[in-house]
C-alpha cells in the first residue's frame, strides 16, 4: 500500500514532488485499488522488455476476469493544475456559471485552471480552484475563484458551487437578446431545427442562439448529474421545437446529447427550457431519454 | 445551354488564335432598319476589325451579337454611335467571365471526385471510400515512396490499408501513426490525410521530414476502423466502437481501443457489451486490432507508435492501466513538452500533457500501453481539437489548422525518434 503512495506521488511532475513533500503535508487515502489481472500484463520472464512495467505489480496471476469495483484514490492536499482531478471540478464550476448566467449570446467554457486543491470535509469532498473562464462568443475571459462540494455517501445530490468570477461577464449582450427576444416571442412561426450543429460541424446562422440555448440548458443537466468520476459536454442538439410563448418567455422543447467523457458514452436528454432577457435560462422538466435503441441494430437488419 | 456552346466555340478559338480574351467585351446590336442590318454585315466583314459575329445578323427581329476586341472596341462604338445603331454590352469583360466560370467547374469537379491528390478537397470531410480512392491516387502519383499495405479486413470484411511512406532500405526503424481508430473522431481521419499528403509534398524539400524519411519509414493507417466510420456516415454520427455483434447481446460493437493486451480486462474498461468502453471477449478479438499487432510484431523494427484520437487537446504518453509510471517517463515527459510548444507556436492552441492516467482517466487495453511494452519507447496518444465546444463535430473549416499544429508535434516526436535510436 505505501508503494501505491509513493508512486501517485511520482506521477506528478519530479519538480513539484519534492516541492510538496517539505512544505504540504499530503496524505493520500481512500481505498487503494484492487486489481484483478489475467496475467495480461507485460510478459513474465527472461524476455521482459527494460520499458514494461515492474514484476511487482505484476505477481498476481489469475485464469478468469472478475469485475471489481475500483475506487480510485482521491487526491487530496495540492492537485496538479493538468491532472484530472482539477480538470473535472473546473468543468462542474463551467456548469454552474452557465446555469447562473449563461443566455442564447453567453456561453462559458473552461479556459485554464491554475490552481486547486481538495480535501475531506465531513462526508463530503471539497475543492477550492482558481480558473479562467472563457465567454465564447464574445471572447472574453476572466478570472474565477470557486469553490465545491461534492456529496459524500450513496446520495445522488448535486454538487453545490461558489464561484466569483471578475472580467467574465463584460461583454454587453443587452441588444442583442432583446432583438432575438423579440423576433421569437409572438411569433406566429414556431422555430424547429435539427442535427446541430450538423455531421461536419455546420449550422446556420440563424440557429445559433439556439444552440448556444441549449448548451446552457444542457449545464443545468450536467451540473446535477456530475461528480468525481464524470466529466460532461454537450455533443449535439439533436432537435428543438420552440413553443407558445407563455408569461412572456421563450419556451423550447429540446433534445439534446450529452458525451460523459470518462464512460464515453452518449447520454440522450430531453428538456423544455424558458427563457428571456430580465429571467435568465430556466429548465422546466428533463426526461432521461432510453440509450438509443435504433443506433444498436441487431447483427441482422442491414444497414 | 447556347452560352455554354458559345464558350467552348470561343475557347476553340482561343487555341487557334488569341490566347486572351482580355477586355474584349460582347456586344448586343439590334438593329432599326435594313439598312443599318446591311451596315452591320459589311462592318462584321471588316477583317481588321477581328470582330467575331456570336449571333449573325439574319432580320430585324433578332439581336446581333459580336465579340469585339479590345483593339477594336472604341472603332466599333463609334461606328454604332455614329450610325445610331443601338446597342448593350452583354459581357463587360470576357477574360474575366471565362475565369469565373473554369473556376466554378473545378469546384464542382472537386465537390464530385477529384482525380487527383491535388484537386481533392481538404477542408471537408470524406467517407471511407473518399479515403481510400485518395490512398491510391496518392499512391499513383508518388510510386517511389508510398505504397500501400492491406494488412488485414474489419469485421464487414473491408480492407485495412497502411501507406507506407519508405525511400529504400531494409526493414529500416519505423513509425506508426494511426487516426480513426474510434470512428466518430472525424477529425482524425481527415488529418492524417493530410499528413499523408503534406509527407509527399515535404519530402525532399522540408530538411526536416527528408532526413527523418531518409532513414526511417513512416506507417499510416488513416481508418483505423471502416466499419466504424462507415457507420457514422450512414447511421449514427456519434459511433465509437467497431462493428462486430456480441453473442447474446443486442449491442454490437468492441472498443477498439480497450481491447488491445495490456491490463486487457482490468479496471479502465467496460465488461458489459452494451458499453462504449466494452473491451470485447478477450485481447486482439477485434481484427482492426489483431491486424496491428501483427504487423507490428511481424515489423519488428518499429520505434514510435502515435494513436491519434479528439477530442480534449491532450498528448500522452503510457500508462493508462496503471498508477505506476512507465520507465522512461521522464523523456516522455520532456518530448511532449517539447510537441506541445511546437503545436502551439502555430495558433496558440494549448495542449495539456502527461500519462493517460493522471491527465485524462483509468483505462485499460489501450494501444500504446501494448505498444510500450512491445518495447517501442515513443508510444504517444493525442486527442486533437477542441476542448468540448463543438467536441467531436468539429466544423470543416478547423480540419487544416488542426492538422497543420499536430504536424508539428508529430514532427518534433519523429524527429527525436530518429535522433535517439537505433
Amino acid at each position: 500500500m505505501d508503494g501505491l503512495l509513493f508512486s501517485d506521488l511520482t506521477v506528478w511532475s519530479m519538480d513539484w514532488t519534492l516541492l510538496i513533500l517539505l512544505v504540504v503535508p499530503t496524505v493520500v487515502h481512500g481505498n487503494p485499488t484492487v486489481t484483478v489481472r489475467t496475467g495480461s500484463g507485460p510478459p513474465v520472464g527472461s524476455n521482459q522488455h527494460p520499458n514494461s512495467v515492474p514484476l511487482s505489480e505484476d505477481t498476481q496471476t489469475t485464469t478468469e476476469v472478475r469485475e471489481v469495483v475500483v475506487e480510485e484514490v482521491m487526491m487530496t492536499g495540492m492537485l496538479n493544475p493538468s491532472h484530472y482531478p482539477a480538470r473535472r471540478a473546473a468543468t462542474v464550476v463551467q456548469h454552474y456559471l452557465n446555469t447562473r448566467y449563461g443566455s442564447p449570446y453567453r456561453w462559458i467554457f473552461l479556459s485554464k485552471v491554475h490552481s486547486g486543491s481538495a480535501e475531506d470535509v465531513a462526508e463530503m469532498r471539497k475543492y477550492q480552484l482558481e480558473l479562467t473562464m472563457q465567454e465564447i462568443i464574445s471572447n472574453v475571459s476572466g478570472q474565477c475563484s470557486a469553490e465545491l462540494l461534492f456529496p459524500g455517501g450513496e446520495g445522488q445530490s448535486a454538487p453545490q458551487v461558489q464561484a466569483s468570477c471578475e472580467g467574465l461577464l463584460q461583454s454587453n449582450t443587452t441588444a442583442q437578446e432583446e432583438a432575438f427576444y423579440q423576433q421569437h416571442r409572438a411569433s406566429n412561426n414556431m422555430v424547429s431545427g435539427n442535427d446541430i450543429p450538423d455531421s461536419y460541424g455546420h449550422m446556420e446562422p440563424n440557429m445559433k442562439p439556439f444552440w448556444h440555448l441549449g448548451g446552457v440548458a444542457s449545464s443545468f443537466i450536467m451540473l446535477r448529474e456530475s461528480n468525481e468520476s464524470t466529466l460532461y459536454n454537450m455533443a449535439q442538439v439533436a432537435n428543438f421545437t420552440q413553443l407558445e410563448t407563455e408569461k412572456d418567455q421563450l419556451r423550447v422543447n429540446y433534445h439534446v446529447l450529452l458525451h460523459e467523457m470518462i464512460s464515453q458514452e452518449i447520454i440522450h436528454w430531453k428538456l423544455l427550457v424558458t427563457w428571456s432577457p430580465e429571467q435568465g435560462v430556466q429548465v422546466l422538466q428533463t426526461e432521461l431519454q432510453p440509450k438509443c435503441h435504433n443506433c444498436e441494430a441487431p447483427p441482422n437488419t442491414t444497414n | 445551354m447556347m452560352k455554354g456552346l458559345l464558350v467552348l466555340t470561343v475557347l476553340f478559338v482561343a487555341i487557334f488564335g488569341k490566347e486572351t480574351f482580355e477586355g474584349d467585351k460582347v456586344l448586343r446590336i439590334t438593329a432599326k432598319n435594313e439598312v443599318q442590318l446591311t451596315l452591320l454585315k459589311d462592318l462584321a466583314e471588316m477583317e481588321h476589325l477581328q470582330l467575331d459575329v456570336w449571333m449573325e445578323p439574319i432580320d430585324l427581329s433578332t439581336p446581333v451579337d459580336i465579340r469585339v476586341p479590345f483593339t477594336s472596341l472604341q472603332t466599333v462604338k463609334a461606328f454604332l454611335e455614329t450610325e445610331d445603331i443601338p446597342y448593350s454590352v452583354m459581357i463587360m469583360d470576357l477574360q474575366v467571365m471565362l475565369d469565373e466560370e473554369k473556376e466554378q467547374r473545378l469546384s464542382a469537379a472537386r465537390a464530385t471526385e477529384p482525380r487527383t491528390t491535388d484537386d481533392y478537397n481538404y477542408t471537408n470531410y470524406h467517407n471511407g471510400d473518399e479515403i481510400y480512392s485518395f490512398q491510391d491516387m496518392l499512391v499513383a502519383e508518388n510510386p517511389k515512396l508510398v505504397s500501400k499495405i492491406v494488412i488485414g479486413q474489419s469485421y464487414e470484411g473491408r480492407p485495412l490499408n497502411v501507406l507506407k511512406f519508405s525511400t529504400g532500405g531494409t526493414n529500416r526503424r519505423g513509425i506508426w501513426i494511426n487516426t480513426g481508430i474510434h470512428s466518430r473522431e472525424w477529425i482524425t481521419q481527415a488529418s492524417g490525410t493530410w499528413f499523408a499528403k503534406k509527407i509527399v509534398t515535404d519530402y525532399g524539400h522540408d530538411a526536416t521530414l527528408t532526413a527523418i524519411l531518409d532513414n526511417m519509414d513512416i506507417f499510416l493507417e488513416i481508418v483505423t476502423n471502416p466499419d466504424g466510420y462507415n457507420y457514422s456516415h450512414k447511421t449514427n454520427r456519434m459511433w465509437r466502437k467497431t462493428r462486430k455483434p456480441n453473442p447474446g447481446s443486442s449491442c454490437v460493437g468492441t472498443d477498439p481501443n480497450r481491447n488491445w493486451d495490456a491490463g486487457f480486462g482490468t479496471a479502465g474498461s467496460s465488461g458489459n457489451p452494451c458499453d462504449q468502453t466494452y473491451r470485447g471477449p478477450k485481447a486482439h478479438s477485434e481484427s482492426e486490432v489483431k491486424s496491428i499487432v501483427d504487423f507490428v510484431k511481424s515489423h519488428g523494427n518499429l520505434k514510435a507508435f502515435i494513436d491519434i484520437h479528439s477530442y480534449s487537446q491532450r498528448l500522452m504518453y503510457p500508462y493508462g492501466y496503471t498508477a505506476t509510471p512507465c520507465n522512461d517517463q521522464r523523456e516522455l515527459h520532456d518530448l511532449a513538452r517539447k510537441a506541445i510548444t511546437g503545436l502551439a507556436s502555430l495558433y496558440g492552441t494549448s495542449f495539456r500533457y502527461g500519462s493517460v492516467m493522471t491527465t485524462i482517466y483509468r483505462a485499460s487495453g489501450i494501444s500504446i500501453d501494448w505498444s510500450y511494452n512491445q518495447g517501442i519507447k515513443y508510444s504517444y496518444t493525442f486527442e486533437l481539437r477542441d476542448t468540448g465546444r463543438y467536441g467531436f463535430i468539429l466544423p470543416a473549416n478547423q480540419i487544416i489548422p488542426t492538422a497543420k499544429e499536430a504536424w508539428l508535434a508529430l514532427m518534433a516526436i519523429m524527429e527525436h525518434t530518429k535522433d535517439n535510436t537505433n
